[in-house]
């Protein structure tokens, strides 16, 4: 298993607790657009919940860039090395 | 930062959600899932899985009458919900929780028809972020307008606090603010007028006066983010982004707090902390160890680590906390360290009901609630044994049962602080007298019904105590029991193996090797006697040595029956027992007058002798069935 794989799981655990859902399909295009549900608050609890489980905290400039579960990816892999 | 570090780690939690969003009984299980180690997200998931499983029902049979909680704050305050109402759920109550629309708290208590007067709340908590409370102080302000600025804000606090107990007659909280801001002159911050820091710490203080004054209950998030580092309670990026003061990721220790009070103010906090002993208060094994190998007191790190528990325990029960024992022990082994180890800071008198036996320790919990009349809701259970902890969780879900991290005693005082288990909202004159009343109850019923316990316990081990002159077959355990042998040893002669042949040979002398079995099975052989005449008309008891693991059955009295028996066929009208100290025996200096013989000697340096009168003597009934001869 890569390393990017094993990351999508990790972070589609962490979606489908803050969903509540069981069948979230994490791709590096999906956005809070694709997703119902997806406001302000929520990408609050993705934020958190990712720097508590990856153990790293996101400055205020790498959550502002996020566009997409890639962009996340790519951070998470920067910072949690 | 690791929270709830008090409870256990979460088993299956994926299939326990799914379970209980399909359950017909939603809410005990989720109640049973609330008393798990949860994070930011479980406690959302938790939360958000229940209100779908409830849809809009209040379950019946809480511990309390549900609570409607009315949050009103000053900034952004929704992320803290959960976790309050997950804290209530713990603690098997239904909170809903209410929260002002954006900075409209006080137009909301003044407008008789808004939202929060239709909410009808039955609790009520302020939450005012440190920024608004601060807004208009700066570096430069002169001092007098700081005082006032002081003035004005506890006032507009108050009038909060009024408002709220006029319009809904029920219990008022505060939190109180914290100090996030960056400091400007240092370690001496307080001498700069226009500090933050420095105001937020003033208010705080004059908070808990005014509250104090007015019936008001404190939420102290000050003294927690002092304890949990300002850093994981405040992300200055988190309140520029979405105006939260206390960081998401803390909603359960938030949650936790506000809980506490809320139970605390409706009768729902502890009230008994039972103690296990082995490695609880002491390091190791009381029945394996002696009182002189346990590790307790001053010297030792780990000693220290259990002192410091025992400070603890005491504090608790002098503030009104009942402290209780249950121990897998023998119960007369348990007693020891209380009533004779010197550094044992609790004593028996300390403790309301006394456990110790070899019955499971859900059982002991059920009887000890029986003996004190409270609820095993109330109780909360401290055992280093994670087989124990497991027991209860599975057997009394309500018993509060804390992890200790690191199994280290050091950690234990803090994680019971920080569980929050006997959060009080004062102190009582009756809390202070509680600890005295149980003693008197115990001193009336207690010592006789545990004599009675006691003995119905012993009758009911059926013991057998088989003993047979010294001999090859046993001569080996005979010499280790001699060389190993330090508290209950009358004289630690070391004999070795030619000593004890020797005795085996001597007609003028006798070894006594004693064997106890129980309904529990062969305890194997507890005790080494040997006498020799040492006058035509005298036995003298060179050794005398037993296992402290069968102490407090009588084996003593029982022994002294054979001794006698073995005397007398020598010829002996008396026989004379001595006690020669060692530092590590003094357990028996007194065992020769607990068996009626009478002193005879007393040496300057504590050696002592004392004789029986063997003509006079009558063998005593004892508990235990004597036998001669090896059992099969």
């Amino acid at each position: 298993m890569t390393d990017q794989v094993r990351l999508y799981e990790q972070l589609t655990e962490i979606f489908n607790d803050v969903f509540l859902r069981e069948d979230m399909k994490l791709t590096p295009e999906l956005s809070a657009r694709d997703v119902e549900g997806w406001d302000s608050f929520k990408q609050i609890e993705i934020m958190v919940s990712v720097e508590e489980r990856f153990g790293i905290k996101l400055n205020t400039r790498e959550i502002d860039g996020l566009r997409n579960v890639g962009d996340l990816a790519d951070v998470v892999t920067r910072k949690a090395r | 930062m690791e929270q709830l570090r008090w409870l256990p780690q979460v088993e299956d939690w994926r299939a326990r959600l799914r379970a209980l969003s399909t359950a017909a009984d939603p809410w005990p299980r989720a109640v049973a899932l609330a008393k798990a180690r949860l994070d930011f997200t479980h406690t959302s998931a938790l939360d958000e899985t229940l209100r779908r499983a409830l849809d809009g029902a209040v379950p019946d049979g809480t511990a309390t009458t549900p609570v409607r909680l009315a949050i009103l704050g000053s900034a952004t305050l929704a992320h803290l919900h959960a976790g309050i109402r997950v804290a209530g759920l713990r603690r098997d109550i239904h909170v809903a929780t209410y929260e002002n629309a954006y900075g409209q708290y006080l137009q909301e208590l003044l407008d008789g028809g808004s939202a929060l007067h239709r909410f009808r709340p039955n609790a009520v908590l302020f939450a005012f972020d440190a920024y608004h409370l601060t807004q208009g102080l700066h570096a430069a302000l002169p001092e007098a307008e700081g005082e006032a600025m002081l003035a004005d804000t506890l006032a507009r606090i108050r009038r909060c606090w009024t408002l709220a107990q006029a319009a809904f007659g029920c219990p008022v909280m505060q939190q109180a603010a914290l100090d996030v801001f960056a400091p400007l002159l240092g370690s001496n911050e307080h001498r700069l007028p226009g500090s933050r820091g420095r105001f937020v710490a003033r208010l705080n203080e004059r908070l808990r006066e005014a509250a104090d004054a007015t019936g008001v209950d404190l939420v102290a998030v000050d003294d927690a983010a002092r304890r949990d580092g300002m850093a994981n309670w405040h992300d200055p990026a988190l309140w520029h982004r979405s105006r939260q003061e206390v960081s998401p990721a803390l909603s359960p220790t938030y949650g936790e707090l506000v809980a506490r009070v809320i139970a605390a103010r409706r009768g729902r906090s502890a009230k008994c902390l039972v103690l296990d002993l082995d490695n609880t208060l002491w390091g190791g094994a009381i029945g394996d160890d002696g009182l002189d190998g346990i590790v307790l007191g001053q010297g030792s790190p780990l000693g220290e680590g259990f002192l410091a528990v025992q400070d603890y325990a005491r504090d608790l029960a002098r503030r009104g906390v009942i402290l209780a024992v249950s121990s897998k022990n023998d119960a007369a082994c348990a007693l020891k360290p209380f009533e004779r180890h010197p550094d044992m800071v609790l004593r028996r008198a300390d403790i309301a009901s006394f456990r110790a036996n070899w019955d499971d320790k859900a059982a002991n919990l059920r009887a000890i609630a029986h003996d004190l009349n409270i609820g095993l809701d109330a109780m909360v259970f401290l055992d280093d044994n994670p087989f124990e902890r497991n027991l209860v969780r599975e057997q009394l879900p309500m018993v509060a049962v804390p992890e200790v991290p690191d199994d280290d005693p050091a950690r234990v005082p803090g994680v019971l602080a920080d569980a929050g288990y006997f959060e009080s909202l004062g102190i009582t004159a009756d809390d202070l007298k509680r600890g005295a009343q149980y003693q008197d109850n115990r001193a009336r019923d207690g010592l006789r019904a545990a004599a009675t316990d006691m003995e119905g316990y012993l009758r009911a081990l059926d013991m057998r105590l088989v003993w047979n002159r010294f001999d090859s077959l046993g001569q080996a355990r005979v010499v280790q029991l001699i060389n190993k042998t330090n508290q209950f040893n009358l004289t630690t002669r070391r004999h070795q193996d030619a000593d004890v042949a020797a005795v085996a040979a001597d007609p003028q002398a006798f070894g006594l090797q004693l064997r106890l079995l129980d309904r529990f099975g062969d305890n194997g052989m507890i005790a080494v006697v040997i006498g020799r005449l040492t006058a035509p008309d005298t036995v003298t008891i060179d050794t005398w040595l037993m296992s402290c693991r069968v102490l407090g059955r009588g084996v003593e009295r029982t022994t002294l029956n054979v001794v006698a028996a073995q005397a007398r066929a020598l010829g002996a009208a008396r026989l004379v027992g001595e006690y020669l100290p060692t530092g590590r025996n003094g357990m028996v200096r007194e065992h020769y007058d607990r068996l009626g013989f009478a002193p005879l000697t007393d040496g300057p340096s504590g050696a002592r002798t004392a004789v029986l009168d063997l003509t006079a003597f009558t063998p005593q009934t004892t508990l235990i069935h004597l036998s001669e001869g090896f059992a099969p």
